[in-house]
Parts: C-alpha cells; structure tokens; sequence
C-alpha cells in the first residue's frame, strides 16, 4: 500500500496548473462537455461571431456535426457559410494580406486556444471588454490589456465601464464592471451563451477527449482484471520460493 | 526437438535462451524497486512503435509541422492515441529511468564489479534526454521553439568556439525549418542507438550477475551443481512477477495517457499549443520536468563577465557526477540498508534537493528562488564531492552471509 502511494504521488507531483497569465482574478468557465446541447449553442455562437474573422483551420465540419450530433444537411444549411463541402475544414477566407490590411495583424487561430490558455480564461476574456476612450478604438479588455480585437458580440452584451479603485500600494486596481448600454442579452443571458461558446472551444482544442476518457475507463477496468490475473499468477510460480 | 536441435547447430537459440532467462539466476528477493528496469524496457518499445507511426504522418516543415500534428490529433485514426501514448510515454520514461537510478543508488549497485554496467546506463540516460530535447523542438509549437533556443544557446556559451557550435547544431543561425529537419532525422536514430546500448547494458549485467537489497553477491554461495543458493531462475519467477509490475505500471500511465495528458502542463506545456512563432518570445521558458532539477543548477550559477559558461559548465557536471559514484562511494558495504545514518541523511538530501531544483526549474526566478536554487546547487554537488569522506568514516551494520 505504502508503495503504491509513492507510486501514486510520483505521477501527482505535477499537478499543479499552469494557465494563462491575467491581470484580474478568473472566472470558473463550468465546462461540461457531457452537456450536447450547450456544445451546439456553442457551435452557433462560434460560427456566427467567431468564424469570419479567426479560423479553427485544424477541424473539419464533418468531425464537428459527428461529435456534436447534427446532421450533414442542418450543418450545411445553418452553419456553413464559406465552405461547401462538409469534410472542409472550418477556415476562413479572409487572406493574410486582407487580415493585415483590415487589423494589422492575422487573427489568431481559434482550435487550440483553450489549450494554450485555458477555458477559465477565454471565458473571462469575453465578458471583460470595456469602453476605454483612451484607446484607439476606444474598448479595451481587463483579461488582456490593450487588446488589438473589437469587442465583437456588443450588439448581444451591449457595452460596460470599467469601475477602479486605488489600492494600499496606489495603483489602480479593477473592481467591477458597469453595464451603461444595454445589448439584446440580459447579463445573466450573455454570460450563458459564453459558458456555451468556451464549452464548444474546450471541445475544439481536442475533439477526441469525449472518446478517450469512455475508452480510459474500459481500458483501465481491463488492466485491473489482467493485474489480478497476473497477481495470482506470480503467486502461483512463487509459493516454493522463500 | 528435432526442429530445435536443427536451429540449435545453425544458431544458438537454445543457449541464449538458457544463459539469459531459463538459467540466469537472479537474487530471490527483489523488491517494488526492481520492476523498474522491465518498465525501463516497456517504455522504449511504446516510444518506437508509437514513434513510427506519428512518423507515418508527420511532416517535419517548419510550415506544416504544427499542423501535422493537429492532423494526427484529429483526423488519423487512433492518431490522438498514439500521440498521447507517445508524449506521456516520453515523461514515464524518465519518470521509470529516475526511480531505476534511484533503485541503484540506494542500493550501491553501482559498486565493483558493476562499474561499466552503471556507466552503459549512465550513457543511456545522456542519449535518452538528447533523444527527449529532439524530440520535443518536432510539434513546432511555441515551448519546442524557445525551449530548443534556450538549450541550444547553452551551447554556444562555450568560449571560442561557442558560436560556431550554434550554427553547427542549429545548421542555421537561428532555430528553423534546417533545424527542425536534422532534429526529426536524429529523433529518428537516436532510439535505435538506445536500443544497442540496452542491449550492452544488459550484457554487462548478465556478465556480472544482478545486485541486490542486501547487496551481496549470491555467486559467492554456490551449490555444488554451482547454482547461487539464494538464486532463482529469470524465467519463470522474474518473467511473471515483472507482468504484475507491468499491469501496475499501465494502470497509473492510463490514468494520465487517457484523463489528463497535458499533466496539468507538464507533460505537455500550454504555450506548445501555439504554434512557433520567432517574433515572441513566451512570458516565461521552462524546459519539460525532467530537464528542469539541471536547468536550475544552470540559473543557479552567476555568470562571470556575462557569459553563462560557468553555469554550463556546472549544468553538465551535475550529470557527469554520477557517472563517478563507483569511484566516490567508499563504503565497505555496497546496500543502504547496511549503511549508516551518514549515508542514509546523505541520500534523503541529495533526494529532497533534486526534487527541490526540479520544482525551482519550472518556476520563473526570483531573488529568493535564485538563493534557494544557489543553496540547493551547493548540496547538490556536496553529495558527490563529499562523498568518498563520508561514506568511510559513516558507521556499519553487519551484512549478512545470505539473502534476507
């Protein structure tokens, strides 16, 4: 038992996270990608307000509708707008040249990004952008200061201040956010239809994780068999032996 | 039979199979840290095997390598399987590797005559972190990038010749797609180099006979068909007793390989999923885990007239020190379990502090860090150097004449 516990704590040693770093605290994303339906709404939001400007080059439609039980015909309909193939991958046609004329900059691709940043954190990033006149643009992002994108789902969240307050040391320090233009979701309604859209990202970054962790388990039941079996197998050779 | 006895005139497969299994007696009581060295085994194969087959689809091009990978996460079949057996296969390997070296440590087998058979192990364990560093600069992500950058640097940190060495390693003056090709082609070879030195190792130590807990030699109490008394035959007893080891091992490395892959980070770090870009530089670089107990030692050391030479140079003494315990370790008993309290405390430090310049490696430094590492690095190099005192003047319990 001792040395199963050493055994155990050896590959828990690295245990501890290494997310993203952010200026402001982050807000716990909920994933649950046993939840189908919100992966769905996700897939919507994704298409609707992500997918004309950042990619997901790395996944196909086809492997989507699979995994998230839609039809070929609802996704094609529906979600499709500048691929015609189902097997496509989800890119967008928007050139590098273009990307650079319009934003200085290529968008970053979407597939991985709950990876390289973590779900808590492309979670709060969408719920922070606020109207800051001091910036070109005049919003900014309390996750990712000076942020180069536009807040692209006002016309939903509607527009919020930044409130802040001088903490012990004298820099200013983020409180809350003050919502002083109303968009077409209640507050509570946004932060859902985010839930949804990072829950749909967190799938994205690696689409066969539903599959593994089914397969994990019947693989891990199998080796607990073989082990018994093979305990009482050593067991057997052994009794002579003292 | 007769099949056999034909083989057997052509080729000595009989023979073979008695001297190095059937009639190989091995002590009686290895112990949980004897499994390590099957497992050792185990993790070479599952990363060839699943090595092959990522090859099978991965393009080694600094435009299409990221992707490659992605392609073989998403759309090869079984791809992500192999891939993650692959990448947590690379971190069990060190894991089961270290926990071997351990196991030879605590128990002397280092000691004569097992020298060569400890310095054949010790080469494996250089050529397996060449292999590891390859290998991780091949999915092109931002961590492969800089993290190649990082180690390649130290390279060129050696005077004189330093720069040269860069370009010569780099075969570019800046990591890039020649880089990333000469990395896959030696990624390629390097295991099967491994493979060979496995296969020296363990002659070695078939020549010489296993050590063991009690680290007394059981050729030295022989029957009179010349069987070791306290000996039992490879196979059967070791053959199932390591198949109990093995399910044990693949339960746990299930655990990760199919619940947590990333390990949280660790295994395979959250920059690595943006792919290499040249022009930014992470917030923060820090080598795999099992790189980083060195990589401390490296940050640990000032650097004189603003060259890192010293603390290369002191990064590659923390290795090379253990290539010398056979030499260092003095004592007149060869197991832990027969040294004294010395040896012991000794030991547990040289433990704790490994562990400790293992975590510091990870972590960015600070002044304090940087203090703890610098006291950490003393220790470190304290367990070797003081070693041939120590271990003589330490106080002995008695070994026994036979197995316990």
């Amino acid at each position: 038992m001792k040395k199963l516990i050493i055994a155990l704590m050896l590959f828990a040693t690295p245990m501890l996270s290494m997310g993203a770093a952010s200026p402001v605290p982050l807000d716990d994303a909920d994933v649950d990608l046993s939840d189908r339906e919100s992966l769905q709404r996700g897939f919507k939001y994704f298409v609707n307000y992500c997918l004309s400007c950042h990619s997901a080059k790395y996944q196909r439609f086809e492997r989507t509708a699979n995994d998230l039980g839609l039809t070929f015909e609802d996704v094609k309909q529906n979600l499709m707008f500048t691929a015609d193939k189902i097997g496509s991958t989800m890119d967008i046609a928007m050139t590098d040249e273009d990307a650079n004329v319009f934003f200085g900059v290529t968008p970053p691709d979407l597939s991985l990004t709950t990876r390289s940043r973590g779900p808590d954190w492309v979670y709060t990033y969408m719920r922070s952008f606020y109207l800051d006149d001091s910036k070109p643009m005049g919003i900014n992002n309390t996750v990712f200061p000076d942020v180069g994108m536009p807040h692209a789902l006002w016309e939903l969240q509607g527009w919020q201040e930044a409130r802040f307050k001088k903490s012990e040391n004298g820099r200013m320090k983020f409180e809350k956010f003050e919502l002083v233009k109303a968009g077409s979701m209640t507050p509570e309604e946004y932060d859902a239809a985010m839930r949804d859209l990072v829950n749909f990202m967190t799938y994205l970054g690696d689409p066969s994780q539903m599959e593994r962790k089914a397969l994990g388990v019947k693989v891990i039941l199998f080796l607990l068999v073989l082990f018994v079996l093979s305990y009482l197998l050593k067991k057997e050779y052994w009794k002579d032996i003292h | 039979m007769s099949f056999m006895n034909w083989v057997d005139e052509r080729f000595p497969a009989t023979k073979v199979w008695n001297e190095h299994l059937a009639e190989y007696y091995a002590p009686k009581n290895f112990n949980f840290w004897y499994f390590f060295g099957s497992l050792a085994i185990l993790m070479l194969v599952n990363q060839i095997l699943t090595g092959v087959w990522l090859a099978m689809s991965y393009k080694p091009d600094a435009e299409l390598a990221f992707g490659s990978v992605e392609f073989i996460m998403r759309d090869v079949e079984w791809g992500w399987l192999i891939r993650y057996m692959h990448s947590t296969g690379a971190s069990a390997f060190f894991i089961v590797v270290y926990l071997h070296m351990f196991r030879g440590i605590m128990y002397g087998s280092y000691r004569g005559p097992r020298e060569l058979l400890w310095i054949i192990g010790m080469i494996i364990y250089v050529a397996m972190m060449a292999t590891a560093f390859m290998g991780y600069l091949l999915p092109w992500g931002q961590m492969s990038f800089w993290g190649a950058q990082v180690i390649v640097n130290l390279f060129s940190a050696v005077p004189f010749i330093g720069e040269e060495l860069g370009i010569f390693i780099r075969g570019d003056f800046v990591i890039s797609d020649a880089t990333l090709n000469r990395f896959f082609a030696l990624h390629f070879l390097l295991p099967f180099v491994l493979v060979g030195l496995v296969f020296v190792h363990i002659v070695a130590l078939h020549k010489v006979g296993s050590n063991n807990p009690d680290g007394i030699e059981i050729k030295e109490n022989k029957d009179e068909n010349g069987i070791p008394r306290d000996g039992i035959p490879f196979h059967p007893y070791y053959s199932v007793k390591d198949i109990v080891g093995v399910m044990g091992f693949l339960i746990l490395f299930s655990m990760v390989l199919f619940f947590a892959p990333e390990m949280g980070g660790y295994f395979i770090e959250a920059p690595n999923f943006e792919p290499a870009n040249p022009l930014k530089t992470p917030d923060h670089i820090a080598p795999v885990w099992y790189f980083t107990p060195y990589y401390a030692i490296l940050r640990a050391v000032p650097s004189i007239m603003g060259s890192s030479f010293p603390g290369v140079l002191a990064m590659g003494a923390a290795i090379v020190c253990f290539f010398f315990l056979p030499w260092l370790d003095r004592s007149p008993v060869k197991s832990m379990r027969y040294k004294g309290p010395i040896q012991k405390t000794a030991l547990g430090m040289f433990v704790i502090v490994f562990i400790i310049l293992g975590v510091l490696g990870v972590l960015p430094s600070t002044p304090t860090l940087t203090l703890l590492a610098q006291v950490c690095t003393v220790l470190y190099f304290a367990y070797f150097l003081l070693m041939p005192w120590y271990s003589k003047i330490d106080s002995t319990k008695p070994v026994p004449e036979r197995l316990t």
